[in-house]
């Protein structure tokens, strides 16, 4: 399941979906809006998103993630709009045979996910300015 | 050959709109786009060689040949996550 959303995501529902018997082992990654960044406090950000392409870039990198390591089900949701403190704006759930690959493949894509997907955010600070997050730049 | 371009986060603030329409000779590159778009948009300079193009939903490079009818973006690094 990829899944770009504007409502929260329903991680325990990604989670269940993707619960199988031929898998002994489940890892659920969830990226949560944080306070602090830099000594610099966060009141809310938001996330832009390119549709299309990110809903492509997220099917390839499930596929990828299937070639490399034995994927019995994964789930990917990342979230656009406002999301406030300790919200949800990413969720990666994937069951594999054993623990190790569960790790690597939801770690690969994470990562992946973070240098590839067209999806932006913005710090809304407490000082009341905003800064669009474009790293190298 | 017209070519619109899909703007997004900062370069779209900076270019003040979503999607901008500009004119490439045909078989028009990439590279070409990116110094159409900064002669244009001066608020889009200071980014000019971090800026990232799509064609038809894929990361394309300087070199790459824009198609005629072809789905065009350019934005910032991706900070998704």
């Amino acid at each position: 399941m990829i899944q770009l959303t504007r409502d929260e995501i329903d991680y325990v529902a990604m989670t269940e979906a993707v619960r199988t018997p031929q898998a002994g082992a489940v890892v659920l990654f969830l990226g949560t809006v944080r306070e602090m960044t830099a000594g610099r406090r966060t009141v809310a950000l938001d996330y832009e998103g390119y549709p299309e392409m990110a809903e492509s870039k997220m099917r390839e990198l499930a596929e990828e993630a299937r070639r490399r390591w034995p994927v019995e089900k994964l789930a990917i949701a990342h979230r656009l709009g406002r999301l406030e403190l300790g919200d949800v704006s990413v969720a990666i759930a994937v069951s594999c045979p054993h623990r190790h690959q569960a790790f690597d493949a939801g770690r690969f894509l994470i990562d992946t996910l973070k240098e590839t997907v067209p999806i932006w955010k913005k710090e809304n600070w407490a000082d009341g300015t905003t800064e669009w997050v474009h790293p190298g730049t | 050959m017209k070519v619109q371009v899909k703007l997004f986060a900062r370069a779209r603030e900076l270019a003040n709109s979503d999607v901008v329409e500009v004119e490439l000779p045909a078989d028009g590159t990439v590279g070409q786009l990116r110094a159409v778009l900064t002669e244009r948009y001066a608020a889009l300079r200071p980014m000019v060689r971090s800026l990232l193009f799509a064609v038809g939903n894929e990361y394309a490079d300087d070199a790459a040949v824009i198609p005629p009818n072809g789905e065009v973006a350019c934005f910032p690094p991706v900070s998704g996550g």
